[in-house]
C-alpha cells in the first residue's frame, strides 16, 4: 500500500504540491488525472523517491521513504517498475539491452534465463523481432511498449505509468490501455497511472483521483468520478472551456 | 550601499554554493572509482569515446603546433646564434607546456562538449531518472567511467600530441629551414629530462580530471530542454578551458 500524507513541494518559490493526501491500495490501478503542468509527474516522482518533499510523507508498504538513506531507498525501489513519459530508453543500448539491463545489473541470472525473460516480456507487450533495434529506429508506440516491457521485467509489485498514452494515436492509445489491463491481470501489480486521457483511462482504473491546484480534490471509483458534482472534475471530464479551470492557468 | 552589499553577498554565496556542489560531485565520483563493482565495459567505452572523438584533431593540431613552433623558435634562436637548440626548444615547449594544455583544450572542444551533451540529453529524456528508479546509481554508470577514462586517455593523447609536434617541428626545422637532422634529435636527448616528461604527465592527468569533472557535472545538472543542454555544453567548454589555463599556471609555478 502507498500512503501519501500532506505532501508539499515547491520549485523556485512556486508551490506545486500543497498538501496532497492519497492512499493507493494493493493490486488496484489508480489513475491520477489533472491538467497539464498541475504536478502529476512531480507527485509520481515523489512516490519512487526521485524527488524529496519539502514537507509530508510517502509511505510504501508502511516505510516512510522520505527519510531513507540512498542505499535503503534503492532497496525500496526494487519493488517498483516505472514507465516514463517518453519511455526513457537508453539510447546506447538496443531493445534487448534495455529490457535486460536491470536483470543483468541486479541479478545473477544466467544469460539463457535473462534471454528467456526478455523474450517473454517483449511478447507480453506484443513485440517480436525488434530485439536488435536501437531506440532511434522505433516508433513512439513501440518505444512505450519496450519501456513497459522494461518496467515489468523484474515483476515489480508496483508499476508507475507516467502518461502512458500521451503522444499516441487513438488506436495505439487504446492498445496501450489494453496492455496495462492485460499485464495487470498477469502480474497483479499495484498500478499508478498518470494521465489526462479521459474518459478512456477510466476503463483501466479501479479508482481515480483528480489533482488540482496542488491537492487531490476528488477521488473514488471511475463511476463515482463520472458522477462527481465537483465543478472542476466535471469540467475536466467534459473538456469544457468555460468553468473553474482557466484555460490559460 | 546596504542593498549593494546584500546583492554582492548573495552573489558570492551563490557562487560558493555552486562551487561546493561541484566539489562534492567530484569527491563522490572519486569515491565510486575505488568502490566495486567496477564497470570495465563502460570504462572501455568511454576510453574509446575520448580517443575516437579526439584522435584526428590531436594529430592535426599537434603537427601544426610543432611546425609553427619550429618557425617561431628558429627566428628567435637565430638572432642569438643558437639555432642548433631548435630541437630541444620545441621538445621542451611541447612536453612541459603546449602538449598538455593544447591537447586538453582540443579534447574539451571535441569530446568534452559531446560528453556534456550526451549526459544532458540523458537527463532531459529521463534516462538518468530511469537508472535511479531501477535502484542503480547513475554516478557509477555515467560519471565514474568518464572520469576514469579521461585520467587514462589524457596523458596518452598528450604523448601523441608531443610526438607528432616534435616530428612537425622536424619537418619545418630540418627539411625546410636546414637544421642538421642529428643535431635536432641528439640535443633533445641532452636537454629534455625525465622531470620535464613527468611535469607534462602531471599536467595532463589533472587536466583529464578537470575536463571530465566539469563536462560531466554540467551535463548531469543541465537545464530544461534543448536550450538547457546547449547552454550546459557551452558553459562546460568555457569553464573547462578557463580552468585548464588557470590550473596550468598554478601547476607551472609550483612545479617549475
Amino acid at each position: 500500500m502507498i500512503e501519501i500524507i500532506d505532501l508539499h513541494k515547491s520549485f523556485n518559490g512556486q508551490e506545486v504540491l500543497k498538501g496532497v493526501n492519497l492512499t493507493i491500495h494493493d493490486k488496484e490501478i489508480i489513475t491520477i488525472m489533472g491538467k497539464s503542468g498541475c504536478g502529476k509527474s512531480v507527485l509520481i516522482k515523489h512516490i519512487i523517491g526521485l524527488l524529496m518533499p519539502d514537507k509530508g510523507k510517502v509511505l510504501v508498504d508502511g516505510v516512510d521513504i522520505t527519510g531513507l538513506e540512498p542505499k535503503e531507498l534503492d532497496i525500496i525501489r526494487e519493488k517498483f517498475g516505472v514507465l516514463f513519459q517518453g519511455g526513457a530508453l537508453f539510447d546506447s543500448l538496443n531493445v534487448y539491452g534495455n529490457v535486460a539491463f536491470q536483470l543483468m545489473e541486479k541479478t545473477r541470472l544466467s544469460k539463457m534465463e535473462i534471454q528467456d525473460r526478455v523474450m517473454h516480456a517483449l511478447a507480453d507487450v506484443g513485440l517480436k523481432g525488434v530485439e536488435n533495434k536501437y531506440t532511434a529506429e522505433l516508433s513512439g508506440g513501440m518505444k512505450k511498449r519496450v519501456a513497459l516491457a522494461r518496467a515489468l521485467i523484474t515483476e515489480p509489485s508496483i508499476v508507475l505509468f507516467d502518461e502512458p498514452t500521451t503522444g499516441l494515436d487513438p488506436i495505439l492509445s487504446s492498445s496501450m490501455q489494453k496492455l496495462i489491463t492485460s499485464t495487470h491481470e498477469k502480474y497483479g501489480y499495484t498500478g499508478v497511472v498518470i494521465s489526462h486521457d479521459v474518459p478512456k483511462i477510466f476503463e483501466v482504473a479501479n479508482s481515480v483521483a483528480m489533482l488540482y491546484n496542488g491537492i487531490i480534490i476528488d477521488a473514488g471509483t471511475p463511476d463515482e468520478i463520472k458522477r462527481s458534482n465537483n465543478p472542476v472534475v466535471r469540467q475536466f471530464i467534459t473538456g469544457g472551456i468555460e468553468g473553474p479551470i482557466g484555460v490559460m492557468d | 550601499m546596504e542593498k549593494l552589499l546584500r546583492i554582492l553577498g548573495s552573489w558570492a554565496l551563490s557562487i560558493l554554493r555552486r562551487m561546493g556542489h561541484m566539489f562534492l560531485f567530484l569527491l563522490n565520483s572519486f569515491y565510486f572509482i575505488f568502490i566495486p563493482p567496477f564497470k570495465f565495459k563502460l570504462l572501455l567505452r568511454q576510453i574509446r569515446f575520448f580517443g575516437n572523438k579526439s584522435m584526428a584533431v590531436i594529430l592535426l593540431t599537434g603537427a601544426f603546433t610543432g611546425m609553427v613552433l619550429a618557425l617561431q623558435l628558429y627566428y628567435i634562436l637565430r638572432k642569438f646564434g643558437s639555432d642548433a637548440l631548435l630541437g630541444p626548444g620545441i621538445a621542451l615547449s611541447l612536453i612541459r607546456e603546449l602538449g598538455p594544455v593544447l591537447s586538453a583544450l582540443m579534447v574539451t572542444g571535441r569530446a568534452g562538449s559531446a560528453l556534456t551533451a550526451e549526459i544532458g540529453m540523458m537527463r532531459i529524456t529521463e534516462q538518468i531518472d530511469a537508472l535511479t528508479a531501477m535502484g542503480l546509481n547513475p554516478m557509477r554508470y555515467l560519471i565514474v567511467p568518464s572520469i576514469a577514462a579521461a585520467i587514462i586517455v589524457f596523458p596518452l593523447l598528450t604523448a601523441i600530441f608531443d610526438v607528432i609536434g616534435i616530428y612537425g617541428g622536424y619537418v619545418v626545422g630540418v627539411e625546410i629551414l636546414g637544421i642538421n637532422s642529428g643535431t635536432y634529435f641528439s640535443l633533445m636527448k641532452d636537454y629534455v629530462d625525465m622531470e620535464d616528461v613527468m611535469i607534462g604527465l602531471y599536467k595532463s592527468l589533472s587536466f583529464g580530471v578537470i575536463v571530465s569533472w566539469v563536462c560531466c557535472y554540467k551535463g548531469f545538472y543541465t537545464g530544461y530542454g534543448a536550450e538547457g543542454v546547449s547552454k550546459a555544453t557551452t558553459e562546460a567548454v568555457v569553464i573547462s578551458s578557463i580552468l585548464i589555463l588557470v590550473w596550468d599556471y598554478f601547476l607551472g609555478s609550483v612545479l617549475l
